[in-house]
């Protein structure tokens, strides 16, 4: 019993059940380890594969550079963004307590969205289709992105970033 | 990317090989001065077995504390649950996230890891019935864990470390909380010192002879994680606290979310590891279950210890800097190693406990063994109501949401915090009340006091926690974040609302929250009771 010495050989093979068992268990612990590797050669949802480094003021720059360059106006105080046709490359910061800036995209092109923080580390949470990516100072994430349906996108705060936490938001658009 | 973050891991992990190494050869080399006295033990009345008198001290302080630390993280429960239902937002915003803080680190920590100790000193002294080779050392350890403790409590409590109990820089807390979490780790290395010194002359004075227990096989794996544990944990909290006192310029925020979850995850396999040795121990306690092959549940824990410790990615899926190839490698490849240990204790247990039951004769049918098992016994329900808490609630969401896809839609969000109120409340910590059930009267002589509440408070607990985990991860699915104070976002710049389905979740969450904080304030007044009760077990 679990609580006495067992006997002295204990040493001995499994039941037929127990061999079945093992090998149903084995056998579905190979098929999830499969799925990550398989979702990456044909899925299109996967975490994003590339990072560079840097700094927060060397990513604030940037970001500070992309707005000037395209801003088309503002909401809510916060810089709207609309890129030409032929630019790619777009930029989004995680600042406490704002995500900067409110992006328009275009359906069905493929950008690469760098994200990174200012300060403290964000979640960056699109609803409400529910998509969560980190966003950690030092860092800069390139996510490879295309937007499949128009709308309203909101984004929020969900890593826990300091006191005005909940007041973190964003938005993109997309038509 | 990634290849210099790899590489300092790797040099950290040289240096803990190696003191893990030398602690293991210093056990075996420790000389006893004295040898033990035959009359520092009885016999107990429930188990047949000797037990170790003057450990039963040692086994109440640590109870107490684990118990007055499940009160406060139920308090601190209460503030929190009630302040993220939109319906009645009891707390202000600061209030809410110090409450939120507590909760985690009373409950994670405290609570979990003195009642952990608690059920080492149990196991070595009143399962196998050694002496307490160290008992000195043992109260310096409960010394140092008690002063650690305070410490973060009372910096934590006065807005010094509103930080979670992850502590994720650049987010700093007062130099305090690090020095008191490091204090505290100390203090646990030191029980597990003693866990092994015990065994170690335990082996040398012929107290056991031959193979573990399977129950104590089980907490020494979970003792063993935990020497790997705290060496992360210091890894990274010696290097912060440096940090909080202006010593150390830049913190690498991935380096720290790395080592933070090589420490964090293997916490939660020490769990794991203890909690299914209390199934098993309460089995046969309390139906006089056997295991069915050794052998397969003790490889089942070896697989713990070699594979665990490595697969603590998942926490970071959606992180930058590692590639996914390596995310890929050791959530997939490590983890599921452990999965599969999980799998075979999911068949070996509750198949000991129907084997036990069709023993004593309820052999109609298919379920009647089920029928007739003990229910009434809260030692024996709470131990079925946590298996099926952590197999079905906790484990198997656990392994969906850590593949590497689902990750995207699953993390920070309340479907990571409904998984591991599945995993560490209604599997580890009901196991552990389980437990108690039983340590007490064998550790201690006492008897277990309000009998007729301890009967239910099973019943209000795990269902109550199963019932609020479940629907925070549904809900969790339509995004609902974790650690936030105003999903209604009245004060930010973007407004947005919910899929309105979300109310309807929030006030059955309400339910499930309200029989869990009954069940768990019981389960304190019950254990609490016992401890002081007069009355002794014939
Ligand atoms: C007694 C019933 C309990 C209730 C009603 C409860 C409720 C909650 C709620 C509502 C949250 C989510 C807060 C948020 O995401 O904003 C939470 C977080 C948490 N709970 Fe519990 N809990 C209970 C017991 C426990 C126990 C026993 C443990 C551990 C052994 C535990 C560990 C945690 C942890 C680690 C967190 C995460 C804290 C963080 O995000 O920093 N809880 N709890
Ligand atoms: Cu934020
Ligand atoms: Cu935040």
């Amino acid at each position: 019993m679990s609580l006495y010495t067992p006997e002295k050989h204990w040493w001995k093979p499994m039941d037929r059940e127990e061999m079945i068992w093992v090998t149903i268990a084995f056998i579905w612990c190979q098929l999830i380890t499969f799925i990550m590797p398989f979702s990456h050669a044909y899925g299109k949802h996967n975490p994003p594969a590339v990072t560079s480094k840097a700094s927060t003021a060397e990513y604030g720059a940037k970001v500070d550079k992309f707005i000037a360059e395209n801003k088309t106006g503002e909401e809510a105080g916060v810089a709207v963004v609309e890129v030409k046709p032929e630019v790619k490359e777009i930029y989004i910061v995680g600042r406490s307590y704002q995500w900067e800036p409110v992006l328009k995209l275009q359906q069905g092109k493929e950008y690469i969205l760098h994200l990174s923080s200012g300060d403290y580390e964000h979640g960056m949470s699109i609803q409400p289709m529910n998509m969560n990516i980190m966003a950690l100072p030092g860092y800069d994430y390139h996510l490879r992105i295309t937007p499949d349906q128009a709308g309203e996108y909101f984004i929020i705060c969900n890593e826990f970033c300091g006191a005005g936490h909940h007041m973190m938001t964003g938005k993109i658009y997309v038509s | 990317m990634g290849g210099y973050v790899e590489s300092a891991v790797w040099l950290a992990y040289g240096p803990m090989a190696l003191v893990f190494f030398l602690s293991l050869v210093a056990a075996f080399y420790y000389k006893p001065k004295w040898v033990g006295d035959p009359s520092e033990f009885r016999v107990c009345s429930i188990t047949g077995m000797k037990v170790h008198i003057p450990a039963g001290s040692l086994i109440k302080a640590n109870l107490w504390m684990a118990f007055l630390f499940l009160a406060l993280g139920g308090v601190m429960a209460f503030g929190v649950a009630f302040t993220r239902w939109p319906v009645v937002h009891l707390l202000p915003d600061t209030l809410f996230y110090r409450a939120l803080t507590m909760h985690g680190l009373a409950m994670l920590v405290f609570w979990i890891v003195w009642f952990e100790v608690a059920l080492m000193y149990f196991t070595i002294t009143s399962i196998i019935g050694a002496r307490l080779a160290a008992i000195r050392t043992a109260w310096i350890a409960f010394g140092l864990m008690l002063g650690g403790s305070l410490v973060v409590v009372l910096t934590v409590l006065t807005g010094n470390a509103d930080i979670m109990f992850t502590s994720y820089p650049p987010l700093m807390a007062h130099q305090w909380y690090y020095w008191g979490i490091l204090v505290f780790a100390v203090g646990a290395f030191f029980a597990c010192a003693v866990y092994y010194v015990t065994m170690a002359v335990a082996f040398r004075e012929k107290v056991i002879t031959g193979s573990l227990p399977l129950g104590v096989y089980g907490m020494s794996a979970g003792v063993t994680i935990t020497l790997l544990t705290l060496f992360h944990g210091a890894v990274f909290y010696f290097p912060t606290w440096l940090w909080s006192m202006g010593l150390f310029q830049n913190i690498d925020v991935v380096i720290y979310r790395l080592i933070f979850w090589a420490f964090g995850h293997s916490s939660q396999q020490i769990n794991v590891c203890m909690m299914i040795a209390c199934w098993y121990m309460v089995g046969t306690l309390s139906i006089g279950s056997k295991p069915l092959n050794e052998k397969l549940c003790r490889t089942a824990y070896v697989l713990y210890i070699l594979f665990i410790c490595i697969a603590s990615e998942h926490h970071l899926l959606v992180d930058p800097a590692i590639s996914p190839a390596h995310k890929a490698f050791n959530t997939g490849y490590f983890m599921h190693m452990a999965v599969l240990a999980s799998m075979i204790h999911a068949l070996a247990v509750p198949a000991s406990y129907e084997i036990a039951l069709r023993k004593k004769g309820y052999t109609q049918g298919l379920f009647e063994w089920l029928k007739k098992a003990p229910w009434s016994n809260p030692a024996f329900s709470a131990s079925c109501l946590s298996i099926v808490g952590f197999g079905w609630v906790g484990g198997i969401t656990g392994v969906t949401f850590g593949t590497e896809q689902l990750n995207i839609i699953s993390h920070n969000t309340w479907r990571m915090t409904g998984h591991f109120h599945g995993t560490v409340v209604a599997g580890t910590s009901l196991a552990f009340m389980s437990m108690t059930y039983y340590m007490i009267p064998i550790a201690l002589k006492k008897e277990i006091a309000f009998p007729s509440l301890a009967k239910i408070q099973p019943w209000l607990f795990g269902p109550g926690v199963i019932l609020f985990a479940v629907t925070m991860m549904f809900i969790g699915g339509f995004g609902i974040p974790r650690r936030h104070w105003d999903i209604t976002f009245s004060e930010a710049a973007f407004s947005f609302s919910f899929n309105p389905i979300v109310s309807v979740g929030f006030i059955i969450c309400a339910i499930g929250w309200t029989m869990a904080i009954i069940g768990g304030l019981s389960f304190v007044v019950i254990a609490i009771g016992s401890l002081l009760n007069d009355k002794e077990v014939e």
